[in-house]
């Protein structure tokens, strides 16, 4: 699937002829075309941050470390507002934020850096299976280094079994890493609950706030959270930079450095910082902490007027993960019998993403449905729904609009439906998997 | 995915979507696929038994854009071939003829395993042995 833009020049999508792509569901009036709906990928600069860094792109250039002039001092603070800015959000202290590349390096730097440094205290993490590759990962290469990992399923909805995590802890253990919110269903895992454990254990928590951060609301103390990751281009702010939550007392947490140099965020992450990307990042978490209450009611609003609409015209959709516990941002939902990615083709001017193994080179669906226990059936039938800061209502009505008559569509070209409404139980066949 | 124009066009105006008698004896069906590969194709022929050309051809598929092209593509083909003719059409036919791109070489295979099926399940049907289908040729 191509990746939209958002230039003025808005992509042509070719006229409709007939059958699956025959739609013709008015576009409303104020509605440009393509519309991004993809907001768990990344989301489009606000442009008050562009303004805010602005600067910053062009007369204000000095190295954060240049202590010996006007140059070095603007930019050092600058660096030092946006630690503010981004330790307000999550309720920590400016000294408890390490600034990084994004989150990947983030989870790196957490998952080695702690692993490395209570080595001996112990050998064992607990995560578990949903997590983003740049933890899952992160816990393969650590396994290779003689550590232990275990990785807890989730239930039904996604969500981690309290009991399951309370039976894992052992002697050994010395770092719990669970998500605040997964990336693909939106689902909330019970994070102050896991924090409490670890804190009663004396075993450190980290967590990828990735999808979280500036969605609902975070605060590492209530929590008991002792590390966390973030990063800028989820929250309307720059791609490129992101930020590790550090926690410096009760207890005070260390972390071995991954890269070394210049001793830069007090050694633990050494490079000239990026300025205007962390100017970014700070404005845009910012914005995210004043506007949380507001934005996150209204996009409820619209995802649960999405998922109302497939509901009411289609049969056989179901959401995947807990609603009750879920980003107010996400939907996740399959239209069984009709496959992801021929459904995004035929929806080619709205972005979202699709779990079916054919958008990706494996060929193996979502390993997070998977984990949900859902069939790859209906893995390969998941759409992933986005909300973002600027989607309108009109957009949702015309994507709700647009996905019910191509489900429509395809469906009448898939031998599924038509089994099934002729009361057929597919799971009785006898399928060739190949 | 950068889908060819080819694919393009079939997805968005799929040929001979339908259904046909699965009783009938000039009827043969394949269904190939499953559903938890996420393609599931279903063609069948209707095969004129004087001449054993195949004279209708319907497909249903689920699938990515792809499979979806594939199987259409697939009963055009078959259309006007008799039944040991389309039994010639390769899956290396359809990817060249649809630019598929290597990760979707197996909806071409598909396609393939679907048109066997079909006449499969006819020859069956009518008792014709490999044998009859050359003599017939």
């Amino acid at each position: 699937m191509s990746m939209n833009t958002f230039d003025d020049d808005v992509k042509t999508v070719p006229a409709a002829k007939t059958a699956v792509n025959g739609s013709h569901i008015p576009v409303p009036k104020g509605v440009k075309l393509p519309i991004y709906m993809d907001n768990h990928a990344t989301s489009p600069l606000d442009p008050r941050v562009l303004e805010a860094m602005m600067p910053y792109l062009t007369g204000v250039f000095g190295n954060a470390a240049s202590r010996n002039h006007s140059f070095g001092w603007e930019a050092e603070a600058a660096v030092e507002k946006a630690r503010e800015q981004v330790a307000k959000l999550i309720g920590a202290t400016a000294k408890e934020i390490i600034f990084t590349s994004g989150a990947t390096e983030s989870n790196n730097l957490a998952l080695k850096g702690i692993a490395e440094m209570y080595r001996e205290r112990g050998n064992h993490i607990i995560t578990q299976v949903t997590e983003h590759k740049a933890v899952l990962d992160t816990c393969k290469r650590l396994e290779k280094s003689g550590y232990r990992v275990t990785y807890l399923p989730v239930k039904a909805d996604g969500l981690v079994d309290l009991d399951d995590l309370k039976r894992a802890f052992d002697e050994k253990t010395i770092l719990v890493s669970i998500m605040f919110a997964n990336n693909e269903i939106g689902v909330v895992q019970p994070v102050a609950e896991i924090g409490k454990l670890c804190r009663e254990r004396g075993v450190l928590f980290h967590t990828d706030g990735v999808q979280a951060a500036g969605k609902i609301p975070i605060d590492v103390n209530a929590m008991n959270i002792d590390v966390l990751s973030l990063s800028g281009h989820k929250l309307y702010g720059p791609k490129g930079v992101g930020a590790l939550y550090v926690r410096r007392r009760n207890p005070r947490v260390q972390i071995s450095e991954q890269i070394n140099g210049g001793g830069h965020e007090r050694g633990m992450r050494s490079g000239t910082l990026n300025v205007p990307g962390i100017v970014g990042l700070g404005k845009a978490c910012e914005i995210a902490r004043e506007e949380m209450a507001a934005e996150g009611a209204r996009l409820r609003k619209l995802r649960d007027k999405l998922k109302a609409k497939f509901e009411s015209s289609l049969d056989y959709v179901h959401v995947n993960g807990s609603m009750e516990h879920r980003l107010p941002n996400n939907l996740n939902m399959s239209f069984v019998y009709v496959e992801g990615e021929s459904l995004l083709m035929g929806i080619n001017d709205v972005a979202v993403s699709s779990g079916s193994a054919c958008t990706s080179a494996t060929l193996e669906p979502s390993y997070v449905l998977k984990a949900l226990g859902l069939g790859d059936d209906v893995a390969h039938s998941s759409i992933r729904f986005g909300l973002g800061r600027f989607n309108s209502e009109a957009e949702v009505d015309y994507v709700a609009d647009k996905v019910i008559d191509i489900v429509q569509k395809l469906r009448e070209l898939s031998p599924l439906y038509e089994m099934v409404k002729e009361g057929i139980d597919i799971s009785k066949i006898e399928w060739q998997a190949h | 995915m950068a889908y060819s124009d080819k694919v393009i066009d079939h997805y968005n105006n799929p040929r001979n979507v339908g259904q046909l008698d699965k009783a009938s004896e000039a009827v043969g069906t394949g269904l190939v696929g499953a559903p938890e590969c996420g393609d599931v194709m279903r063609l069948q022929i209707r095969v004129n038994p004087e001449t054993q050309v195949i004279e209708e051809a319907k497909f249903k598929t689920f699938g990515c854009g792809s499979a979806i092209a594939s199987s259409s593509l697939a009963t055009e083909w078959v259309k006007g071939k008799t039944v040991s003719e389309a039994m010639e059409i390769k899956n290396t036919d359809i990817v060249k003829e649809l630019s598929l791109p290597p990760v979707k070489i197996h909806c071409s295979v598909l396609a393939e395993d679907a048109i066997r099926a079909a006449i499969g399940d006819w020859k069956k049907k009518n008792a014709v042995g490999e044998t009859a289908a050359v003599a017939a040729k």
